[in-house]
């Protein structure tokens, strides 16, 4: 075995079914030792399939795996983990009551250590790797980014020697994506094989060696980075030139629609949210908002569209106080809100049901009498279906067989139809492809040229700053900055987002 | 390489695998294959306690059919099944595990009865419709304690409505041997026998119940499919975030539909005591709602499939108890028949979904 020696994963041809869908074709794909390897994608093209199957979660019905030159089979992720295959998977698996220690060493299949020998072996790690931790904080107790080098640690403490990483810049500022790549670069020089799956194109272009891009659940091509640029990868991804500019066309007739003030909020379960924020939201404008994940942007929105409680404050809209109403008599005022929701299939629409009832779900009330009333609901599915180009087999398939894409268009396309003066919309092209993410920023921009005040909520940081006029950014349920998307940076936003006050990042 | 190959396990023997949705001719076919396969392994069975399993279907079928009365006992069988069947389908559809059927079909079938016992020299039309508003609010106040709970404190509908199953027996029970004993029983604990006057006309030789279940299964057909009340409680059922989003006020919905859904099996325990047995017992729901479960989820909470399938199990029910006096077979043979049935009309619902596959052999290991 003199060649393939080198690989520390060569996949061939690896197939996965689900049903009549094919996640995976016959997909090659290889890692050496002492390299980083980027797996660029659109959602739905196979990237968390093909992970999932080297970390033995689910199986491939057919092609094999190699490591190290040898072929494997990998039945569970305790084989995986015996192979020297580590995964570090977008949503944290760490018991939050126990501390960054116990979390290591649950589930490795060792004689227990005494607690002082296994705080040495935890920091002996670190110190190889230049990673930073308190072996007996808790989990509760952190942050995004220690959490995620407690998982890094997980998986070097079971000596690793092959990382998968399932996007895990998604929920870090720029400063800690920075400090996460400068780890993964030292562990490379120290002969570690590591495969990252990314959207961000960026990101892919200053961290990997090699890029394997995957398409409709085949691999189209591998190339080395230092021979590529962001049009060609994003060509390769898409499978067809585009361009990679957003609108930014200039608000017109701008006027305050709806102020907020001081507004605080509690999540379900008491802990504050919003914690006394004040924000002024215009029409003919979008309205960016930035933060780290789980900063309050969702109590936020929900807030405005009358879902939470609010403990104190007001939104005024036009003058008047929406806070303590329901949605129901928030369009009793005359108000239209569109809203939509980052949970799109659980909150924004009815999986199971078409698109023709998913159209009622704001609008049944309002026809006469106790039954309802499909028809008008069906003539608009079918408007919509033409307007924005919607896949589906028909107006009546439940929604949730359709794809991302098309199901934020049936979502989006809804709210709009509803002529709403503010549309609030949260993450709206989270897991859709490039394609349609720019559908989304056209419709976004036409209604701004409308009129309307558009919210948008989003997490990559390039796009909020080519999309919005304004971004505001929150960071732990507090407003820590105002900035004209024309002309602040990234590294600003990105500061904001970590608790810094403006004028800090001013000076 | 040997201590690699050491803790190297092969591929597994047996893989579940999702399948394609299929067409509908397909699961249908599925769904007969499986029935045949169940005719077969119940003939296993009875050809094992040595009986011939072609005489013993054979009389399962006539007993069922085999005269006039014995269709009219059947649709008897069937009528408290089809009208719990669809009581349980309203909470269901919504999501909220109503297991307590039996539970609504007695509290119905006491508030009927009172009326049927201390005032049946009424007019019979009056009397019969306060008996049957009587069973509405027995059944429907009955599946209205767990829904207030689950809606005020989050407890478990689960838990909360089988319990109050056996609350509803013991209150009959009570009844029996305290309050509505019967005088003239000679010390012996039942309730007396209702007036005639109380009970339920007969149309073409059955209760008037028979009716009254296949307006209710019209009715609610009506109801989930095209009235605002039944698009909400699809939407729950769904998702309460959703049904949130859209401004519906889902704890209203909740109590609503749980008031209705045993409101409906308080129709089947009314129609029981007063059309069926002329009196209280503590046998009058006798396992009905267990049985609607079952018939609810196998007919996919589809009002027209539960007309269907509850008229097949009432002739499983009829035609096993011919079997039993005519074979001198045990209750208990009848039982197990019925379960080897269902277990294999409900399990090919797994094959509809999911497929195994075997591991090749001398494939890569």
């Amino acid at each position: 075995m003199a060649a393939t020696t080198e690989y520390a994963i060569e996949c061939r041809k690896i197939t996965k079914r689900f049903g009549s869908v094919v996640a995976n074709d016959q997909i090659d794909l290889n890692v050496r030792y002492g390299e980083i390897l980027a797996l660029l994608g659109e959602n739905g093209s196979g990237k968390t399939t093909l992970m999932n199957m080297l970390s033995g979660i689910y199986h491939p019905d057919s092609g094999s795996i190699s490591i190290g030159g040898q072929e494997v089979t990998i039945s569970s992720p305790a084989d995986a983990m015996r192979l020297g295959i580590g995964m570090i998977h977008q949503h944290f698996k760490l018991v939050d009551v126990f501390s960054a220690m116990d979390n290591i060493v649950l589930g490795s299949q060792e004689k227990r250590l005494s607690p002082k020998v296994l705080r040495e072996r935890v920091l002996g790690i670190c110190q190889s790797v230049g990673l930073e931790i308190d072996p007996d904080k808790k989990i509760y107790d952190m942050s995004v980014s220690e959490k995620q080098t407690v998982e890094i640690l997980k998986v070097l403490y079971r000596s690793a020697r092959i990382l998968i990483l399932d996007e895990p810049t998604a929920v870090l500022t720029p400063q800690e994506t920075e400090k996460l790549f400068a780890i993964l670069r030292r562990m490379r020089e120290q002969g570690c094989a590591i495969i990252i799956i990314t959207h961000k194109l960026q990101e892919v272009l200053e961290l990997s060696d090699r890029v394997t891009i995957l398409w409709k659940g085949r691999s189209i091509d591998t190339v080395v980075t230092a021979e590529s640029d962001q049009r060609k990868l994003t060509e390769l991804m898409v499978g067809r030139p585009v361009s990679l500019q957003i609108n930014r066309p200039e608000p017109e007739n701008v006027s305050t629609v709806m102020r907020i003030e001081s507004l605080f909020v509690n999540k379900p379960d008491g802990a504050p949210a919003l914690g006394g924020i004040s924000a002024e939201v215009r029409t003919g404008e979008i309205l960016g908002v930035a933060g780290v994940a789980g900063s309050g942007q969702k109590e936020l929105c929900e807030a405005i569209a009358g879902l939470v409680p609010v403990q104190s404050g007001q939104i005024l809209f036009n003058g008047e106080n929406i806070v303590g109403k329901t949605p129901a008599q928030i369009i009793d005022l005359g108000i239209h809100m569109g809203f939509v929701p980052e949970d799109r299939l659980g909150m924004g629409l009815v999986a199971s049901m078409g698109m023709v009832d998913n159209m009622l779900l704001k609008s049944y009330r309002t026809s006469k009498g106790v039954c309802i009333d499909r028809k008008p609901a069906r003539a608009l599915a079918e408007s919509l279906v033409k307007k924005l180009e919607i896949v589906t087999p028909g107006v009546d398939t439940p929604v949730r067989l359709m794809s991302g894409g098309n199901v934020q268009k049936v979502l989006l396309g809804r709210e709009i139809e509803s002529n709403p003066s503010v549309l609030v919309t949260a993450y709206p092209v989270r897991g859709l492809d490039i394609n349609s993410s720019y559908v989304v920023y056209d419709l976004l921009n036409e209604q701004k040229k409308r009129g309307v005040a558009v919210v948008f909520v989003g997490e990559d940081l390039d796009v909020l700053l080519e999309l919005s006029d304004r971004i505001l950014v929150l960071c732990h349920g507090r407003i820590t900055g105002v900035v004209d998307a024309r002309t602040a940076t990234k590294e600003q936003i990105g500061l904001l987002m970590t608790g810094a006050d403006s004028q800090e990042v001013a000076s | 390489m040997s201590t690699q190959t050491g803790y190297m396990s092969r591929e597994p023997l047996l893989r579940v695998v999702k399948r394609a949705e299929k067409p509908t001719r397909q699961i249908m076919l599925l769904r007969a294959e499986a029935l045949v396969f169940a005719l077969i392994a119940g003939g296993v069975f009875i050809l094992l306690i040595g009986y011939n399993p072609f005489e013993i279907y054979g009389t399962i079928l006539s007993g069922a059919f085999r005269s006039k009365m014995a269709v009219q006992a059947t649709v008897k069988v069937m009528i408290p099944l089809l009208i719990s069947s669809l009581g349980v389908t309203l909470a269901f559809k919504m999501k909220f595990w109503n297991i307590g059927a039996e539970g609504q079909i007695i509290a119905g079938a006491i508030c009927a009865s009172y009326f049927a016992l201390y005032h049946s020299s009424w007019n019979h039309v009056l009397l019969v419709t306060v008996m049957f508003l009587a069973g509405i609010i027995g059944g429907g106040l009955w599946g209205l304690i767990p829904a207030l709970f689950r809606v005020k404190w989050g407890t478990n509908e689960t838990l909360f409505t089988l319990m109050l199953n056996y609350i509803a027996l013991h209150v009959v029970n009570f009844l029996r041997d305290g309050p509505w004993k019967d005088p003239g029983s000679q010390g012996f604990p039942k309730i007396a026998r209702f007036d005639k006057n109380a009970a339920l006309d007969k149309l073409l030789g059955v209760q008037i119940g028979w009716v009254v279940a296949l307006a209710l299964a019209a009715l609610i057909l009506f109801y989930l499919r095209s009235t605002k009340h039944g698009y909400e409680i699809s939407v729950v059922g769904e998702s309460s975030d959703t049904a949130r989003y859209a401004g519906m006020n889902v704890k209203k919905i909740v109590l609503r539909t749980m008031f209705l859904s045993g409101a409906v099996c308080g129709i089947a325990g009314m129609v029981q005591a007063t059309g069926s047995d002329i009196t209280l017992t503590n046998a009058v729901a006798g396992g009905v709602g267990f049985t609607a479960i079952i018939v609810a989820w196998l007919s996919r909470l589809n009002p027209v499939t539960i007309v269907i399938v509850s008229f097949l199990f009432s002739v499983l029910e009829k035609g096993s108890s011919v079997v039993q006096s005519s074979f001198g077979l045990s209750t208990d043979c009848a039982d197990v028949l019925q379960a080897v049935i269902l277990f294999f009309v409900l399990g090919c619902e797994f094959f509809i979904r999911y497929g195994f596959v075997v591991r090749k052999k001398g494939g890569a290991a």
